[in-house]
C-alpha cells in the first residue's frame, strides 16, 4: 500500500496521519477508543482514551456497607464475575481477622474456576472472531452458557451473581447442582476443549494473525505490571494461586502453563491450558465437597459477620437482631489497611482497603489487571500493522468493566 | 465450627520483619514502617519517594521488579487525627523473593509528587489517575492528563469534599442536537443515610468468638 501512486493535489511524502479506532468498534471489546499515529498502515503510537465506561464503582463503595458493595464486583469485570467478589471479601477477611470454613474455601475456589473457564471461553471466542474464525466464538458461547446456568442455580442470578460474602458464601451448593457441573466438566474436559484447541492450535490463519504478534519481552512485562497469562505468556512462571496461596489453593494439584516467546500465540495456549488446569481444580473440588466436606457449614457462624439463617429467625430473637442489624448497618471493621490480591481469570486483581473503623469503607481501591495490560498497548503496538491491533486487543483480554471501573 | 486461615499463609514474615529493619537502618529518621496484616508499610514525606522506589528496586534484597498500584487516600474528614490530608499509596511487589510492600508518601494539600515514571513505566497510568481523581499533581510527569474522567471535566472526584451526586449531569439538548451538561437536579433529595448506631453490639470492632480466630491475635498484628 505504501508503495502504491496516489494522485494528491500535493504529490509530497508521505505524512504521518491520526486514525481514530472506537469507541463503537465491535473488537474493541466495549468502550475502547484508540487514537493512532500512523506511518502508512504501520503504528507508531497508540494513545487509548479510557474511562467512557466510568461508572465511580470506588466512589459509590465509599458510600456503602461492606454487603451492599459486593455486587459492584460483579460489575466490574463482567464477564469473570465470582472472581471480583473474591477479592473484596478477602481485604474484608483481612481486616476482619477471620479465616474460614473448609466447605466455604472449596466452594469458593470451585466457582472460581468455573468462572476462569466462562472468562476463558469468552475470551477465545471473541479473540478468534475478532481475526476471522467465526466458529470458535459459537461453540465457546455455547459452553459458556452452561457456567451461567450453574450460577444461576447456586445464586440465582445469571452473570451479577453477589455469592461470595464476607465470611463464606451466601448459601450452600443445591446438591444435586454438583453432579451436573462434574458431568459438564468431563465433558468440556474431554470434548469440547480439544475440539477448540483443534479449530485453532494449527489453523494457518490463526498462527499467521497470532505468532510473532505483539512479543512481550520478561523485563518489558515486569515495567508495565503485567500479571497473569501476559506474564507467563512471557516465560514467567508467576501465578498467585500458586506464589501466594489463598483459599485451599495449597492442597490442591495444579500446574502453572508458562509460555516461551511472549507472542499472542503462547499466550493463547497458556489460557488453553489453563482451562484444563481448571478442569482438574474443578474435579477435586467437587470431589471434597461430596466427600469429607459433606454436610459442614459453608460460612462463618459468626452472626456479627454473616446473616443467621431464615429458621433460626424465626424462633430466635437475638437471631432476628442480628439479621437486621447485618443488612441495615452492617457489620464494623477495625481501623487498619489491607492489600488483598487474587488470580483472577486476566492477571492480579486486588483491593487496597482503608477503614477507618466504621460500617463503610473509608478507601477502596481496585487494581485491576486489564488496566495495566491495556498501559502496555502503546509499546505491543508499536511497528505493528493496523489489523494487529484488534489481536493485540484481543491477547490483552481486555474488559472495559474493570478498566473504567 | 472450626475455620482455617484461607489467606497470607506462606507470607515470609521473618524476611518482612528483616526488609523492615534493612529499610530503617538505610533511611534512619526519615521514614516509620510499620508491619500489620502480614503487610509491611513504609511511610514518608513526598519528596523521598523516588530515592525509595529505588532502592526498593534495585537493592538485592529487596528486587521489587513491580509496581502493581498507586492510587491516592483523602483524608479529610477522618476520624483519627492524620499528618497530611492526601497520601499516595504504591503496592511493590517483588516476583524473585515473592514479597510485597506498600509504600506510602504523605502529601500536603498542593504539594507536588515527583514522579516514578522513570523508574516504572506502568506508573505512566496510575499517577494519572491518581490526578485525575484527587488532583494530586506528579512533577516530572510526561503526560499528566486527565484519564478516567469525561473530556473537560471538573473537579477531583474522589477527594471527599466532592459530592456523591457530582456537579453536572449530561442530557441531550434536542435544540442544539449535541449532548449538554446541566447542574444536577433530583427530583428527589438524595438521601444520606447514617446507619451508625448506638448499640454496642455493633459499634467497635465487632467481637469475634474464639474460635473464629485461627490467628493468634498478636500474631496476625
Amino acid at each position: 500500500m505504501s508503495t502504491q501512486q496516489v494522485t494528491l493535489s500535493q504529490p509530497t511524502a508521505e505524512q504521518p496521519f491520526t486514525l481514530n479506532f472506537g469507541p463503537q468498534h465491535p473488537s474493541a471489546h466495549g468502550v475502547l477508543r484508540l487514537v493512532l499515529e500512523m506511518d502508512g498502515e504501520t503504528i507508531t503510537r497508540a494513545d487509548p482514551h479510557i474511562g467512557l465506561l466510568h461508572r465511580g464503582t470506588e466512589k459509590l463503595i465509599e458510600n456503602k456497607t461492606y454487603i451492599q458493595a459486593l455486587p459492584y464486583f460483579d460489575r466490574l469485570d463482567y464477564v469473570s464475575m465470582m472472581c471480583q467478589e473474591h477479592v473484596w471479601c478477602l481485604a474484608i477477611e483481612k481486616l476482619l481477622g477471620i479465616g474460614m470454613p473448609k466447605r466455604a474455601q472449596y466452594i469458593r475456589v470451585l466457582f472460581s474456576e468455573v468462572t476462569r473457564i466462562a472468562n476463558h471461553l469468552l475470551w477465545v471466542g471473541c479473540h478468534a472472531l475478532d481475526i476471522g474464525a467465526m466458529a470458535v466464538m459459537l461453540y465457546a458461547f455455547k459452553e459458556r452458557e452452561y457456567t451461567f446456568d450453574f450460577y444461576e442455580e447456586v445464586s440465582g442470578a445469571r452473570m451479577h451473581a453477589n455469592y461470595f460474602r464476607p465470611g463464606g458464601v451466601n448459601r450452600d451448593v443445591p446438591p444435586e447442582l454438583l453432579s451436573k457441573i462434574r458431568r459438564w466438566n468431563l465433558n468440556f474436559r474431554d470434548k469440547i476443549l480439544p475440539m477448540l484447541e483443534g479449530l485453532l492450535d494449527e489453523n494457518r490463519i490463526w498462527k499467521q494473525r497470532t505468532v510473532g504478534i505483539g512479543v512481550v519481552s520478561p523485563d518489558d512485562a515486569q515495567q508495565w505490571a503485567f500479571s497473569g497469562p501476559m506474564l507467563r505468556g512471557s516465560g514467567i512462571g508467576w501465578d498467585l494461586r500458586k506464589s501466594q496461596p489463598y483459599e485451599c489453593y495449597s492442597e490442591l494439584e495444579f500446574d502453572v502453563p508458562v509460555g516461551k516467546n511472549g507472542d499472542s500465540y503462547d499466550r493463547y495456549l497458556c489460557r488453553m491450558e489453563e482451562m484444563r488446569q481448571s478442569c482438574h481444580l474443578i474435579e477435586q473440588c467437587l470431589n471434597q465437597l461430596e466427600t469429607t466436606l459433606k454436610g459442614q457449614p459453608c460460612k462463618i457462624q459468626n452472626f456479627k459477620i454473616s446473616p443467621p439463617t431464615r429458621n433460626e429467625m424465626k424462633d430466635s430473637m437475638e437471631a432476628l437482631i442480628h439479621h437486621f442489624k447485618y443488612f441495615t448497618e452492617g457489620f464494623h471493621l477495625p481501623e487498619g489497611e489491607a492489600y488483598a490480591s487474587i488470580e483472577s481469570p486476566k492477571g492480579e486483581m486486588s483491593v487496597y482497603l482503608v477503614s477507618s473503623g466504621g460500617p463503610k469503607a473509608w478507601r477502596a481501591y481496585i487494581r485491576s489487571p486489564g488496566y495495566a495490560h491495556l498501559q502496555g498497548l502503546d509499546f505491543m503496538a508499536k511497528g505493528h500493522l493496523l489489523a494487529d491491533v484488534t489481536t493485540l486487543i484481543g491477547t490483552q483480554d481486555i474488559v472495559f468493566g474493570d478498566i473504567d471501573r | 465450627m472450626t475455620t482455617t486461615p484461607h489467606q497470607d499463609t506462606q507470607v515470609n514474615l521473618e524476611a518482612l520483619t528483616k526488609l523492615q529493619t534493612t529499610l530503617e537502618k538505610r533511611f534512619a529518621g526519615k521514614l516509620t514502617t510499620q508491619l500489620s496484616h502480614r503487610e509491611l508499610t513504609v511511610t514518608t514525606a513526598a519528596p523521598l519517594g523516588p530515592d525509595l522506589l529505588l532502592f526498593l528496586k534495585t537493592e538485592v534484597t529487596c528486587e521489587f521488579s513491580q509496581l502493581m498500584s498507586i492510587c491516592g487516600v483523602d483524608y479529610l474528614g477522618y476520624p483519627t487525627a492524620q499528618p497530611t490530608r492526601f497520601a499516595v499509596v504504591y503496592h511493590l511487589l517483588s516476583l524473585s523473593l515473592n514479597q510485597r510492600i506498600r509504600v506510602k508518601l504523605l502529601v500536603r494539600e498542593g504539594e507536588t509528587v515527583p514522579t516514578a515514571t522513570k523508574l516504572f513505566a506502568s506508573a505512566g497510568w496510575y499517577e494519572r489517575e491518581t490526578y485525575d481523581m484527587f488532583g494530586i499533581v506528579f512533577s516530572g510527569h510526561p503526560d499528566l492528563r486527565r484519564l478516567l474522567t469525561d473530556y473537560d471535566f471538573v473537579g477531583f472526584p474522589l477527594r471527599k469534599d466532592f459530592p456523591l451526586e457530582g456537579h453536572v449531569e449530561v442530557y441531550y439538548d434536542a435544540e442544539q442536537k449535541r449532548v449538554a451538561y446541566k447542574p444536577v437536579d433530583l427530583p428527589q433529595e438524595f438521601r444520606h443515610f447514617d446507619r451508625i448506631s448506638e448499640w454496642e453490639g455493633m459499634t467497635g470492632n465487632a467481637p469475634l468468638a474464639e474460635e473464629d480466630k485461627p490467628f493468634n491475635a498478636e500474631e496476625f498484628k
